[in-house]
């Protein structure tokens, strides 16, 4: 029963929000299609979503492909910032002369916003996925590399002490030691980089890219359908949301051995 | 052939933040032979735990040479098992897979690790916890996995540096007279640094003071009694008086050169 409430308990503000921004919409204080209220948003998205009376015309029952087309994006480009910067944060954490020779450039790329990439992502990749793949990747990287960097270098040189001690060989203890040792850091780096990833999927789609949640948005603007631009803000919070709960569950299962040892644990 | 050999060992530290070298040891003479318990005593501060990493290979030597086992040490290695003050366990690693550690480095199969590291699990009193994090383990308990994971290594000799500094008595007592009732089974080398008087008698086949800034070696004393020492005894406390004069004008000393 308590854990019942419990569950309740993340429902009570955005079920107060709803009802007010219904109330709001329908007491006429601002023109309907300005703010469509949140039936007529459901009722848009659910023809968006299964086609039940051809309401978001053009896109009628085509949300799960449009939302997967930008997972799908997220996902790729989520994926080589993650090989990459796991790799390459390792290096540098660990090698004096990789830092010393990769680091000053990278540091110096990071401050370049990755909006602004997007001219010449469209001159070298076109209009399709790899644009806004690679403006994902950009997003995402950074902060899963300076996470691992900052893991790397903070990880207990007595451990490290103790596996030379054991006889670990440098792969060894790069695999074996330092990397979980750094996982901690590396995780959080993951749980930032996925919400820049989301970000930047929907910009790209708004601007270089013909398919996925983003260009719907941008799309039912020119058309003054507000709804749908609605329906497809709550559709990337929700995504957005889903992935990163799993990111967080991927966290608990593989830092179980920090249980009752950090506040999370409470 | 000894099991541990140093021959005019000298330790000097760069200080880098005070632009100045620091004479840590000066020549260091010492021979450990096979089976011997030795224990360092010293103050805190005179280079015990450099003489320690030493051996272990985590620190170089300035001059001089250091011989385990006949062979020059060169790096860290599992011919020398090292229990850290600290324990320093992974702490993403249960407890069983902490001691097997060495095995996995080696590639033996996970069915064989975990038989084998029941062997010492049993040997240091940890069974039922086979498969606790280090976070979830008492002060002793993580101290019994450091030593278990040491004597897993087989070494010719194992490094102890103050194990059981940071326990509570009752807790250290007992761990010392585990740690002796193991090494009278299963014989060995150990060096055992400690800031202690009583813990080096009670420990100890040979008691080595050090002395203070430089660290130097004063000459080796042999401990006859025999185990379980018997601290309220009045040989035991005979040779404390000894040992106790010979450490406070040590420790005097140290505190008056760190005053001036
Ligand atoms: N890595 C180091 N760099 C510079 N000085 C050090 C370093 N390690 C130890 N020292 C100095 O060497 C002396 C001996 O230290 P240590 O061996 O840790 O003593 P003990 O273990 O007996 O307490 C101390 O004065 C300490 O400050
Ligand atoms: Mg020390």
């Amino acid at each position: 029963m308590l854990h019942l409430i419990r569950r309740g308990e993340r429902l009570v503000v955005p079920f107060l929000l709803i009802i007010g921004w219904e109330i709001f919409s329908r007491s006429g204080l601002l023109p309907a299609a300005l703010l469509p209220a949140p039936s007529i948003v459901l009722h848009s998205w659910a023809d968006w979503a299964f086609a039940i009376d051809g309401s978001s015309q053009t896109y009628s029952g085509h949300w799960l492909s449009d939302a997967l087309a930008s997972c799908l994006r997220v996902l790729t480009g989520y994926a080589i910032a993650t090989a990459s910067g796991v790799l390459l944060g390792i290096a540098i954490g660990w090698w004096r002369w990789v830092e010393r020779t990769i680091e000053p450039t990278v540091q110096m790329i990071r401050p370049i916003p990755p909006v602004s990439w997007i001219p010449l992502a469209i001159i070298w990749f076109g209009i399709a996925d790899k644009p806004a793949i690679f403006l994902v990747f950009l997003g995402a990287f950074f902060p899963i590399l300076l996470n691992t960097i900052h893991g790397v270098k903070t990880s207990d040189r007595n451990l490290i002490r103790a596996a030379a001690m054991m006889g670990a060989t440098e792969q060894q203890m790069l695999r074996q030691v330092i990397f979980p040792a750094a996982l901690p850091s590396i995780m959080a780096g993951l749980r930032i980089g996925i919400g820049s990833a989301w970000m930047l999927t929907v910009t790209a789609e708004m601007v270089a890219v013909k398919s996925g949640i983003g260009y719907v948005l941008w799309d039912s603007y020119y058309f003054l359908r507000y709804d749908l631009v609605l329906a497809a803000m709550v559709s990337i919070g929700l995504l957005g949301y889903g992935t990163d709960l799993l990111l967080k569950l991927l966290m608990q299962s593989t830092l179980r051995w920090q249980r009752g040892q950090t506040v999370q644990g409470r | 052939m000894a099991a541990i050999e140093i021959r005019n060992a000298v330790k000097i530290y760069q200080d880098q933040q005070r632009k100045r070298d620091l004479l840590a040891l000066d020549t260091v003479n010492l021979t450990v032979e096979k089976n011997d318990f030795l224990c360092l005593l010293g103050p805190s501060g005179c280079g015990k735990s450099t003489l320690l990493n030493m051996i272990a290979g985590f620190e170089s030597v300035s001059s001089g040479e250091i011989l385990v086992d006949g062979k020059p040490v060169t790096g860290p290695g599992a011919d020398r098992g090292m229990v850290f003050q600290q324990p320093t366990l992974m702490p993403w690693l249960t407890v069983w897979e902490n001691i097997a550690f060495h095995l996995k480095l080696r590639g033996v199969h996970k069915a064989a690790r975990r038989e084998e590291a029941q062997l010492y699990i049993d040997m240091v009193g940890l069974t039922g916890f086979e498969n606790h994090y280090p976070n979830e383990l008492s002060g002793g308990m993580a101290s019994r996995v450091g030593i278990a994971r040491a004597l897993l290594l087989n070494p010719a000799v194992i490094l102890m540096d103050e194990p059981f500094a940071a326990l509570d008595a009752q807790t250290r007592m007992d761990m010392q007279e585990e740690l002796v009732a193991i090494w009278q089974k299963h014989q060995g080398t150990v060096v055992f640094v400690t800031h202690s008087v009583e813990e080096a008698l009670v420990l100890g086949t040979k008691i080595a003071v050090m002395s203070c800034r430089p660290g130097r070696l004063g000459e080796l004393i042999p401990l006859d009694l025999p185990y379980p020492r018997d601290i309220t005894e009045a040989a035991f406390n005979d040779r404390k008086r000894h040992i106790l004069a010979r450490f406070k004008a040590e420790a005097d000393k140290a505190r008056k050169s760190a005053a001036a």
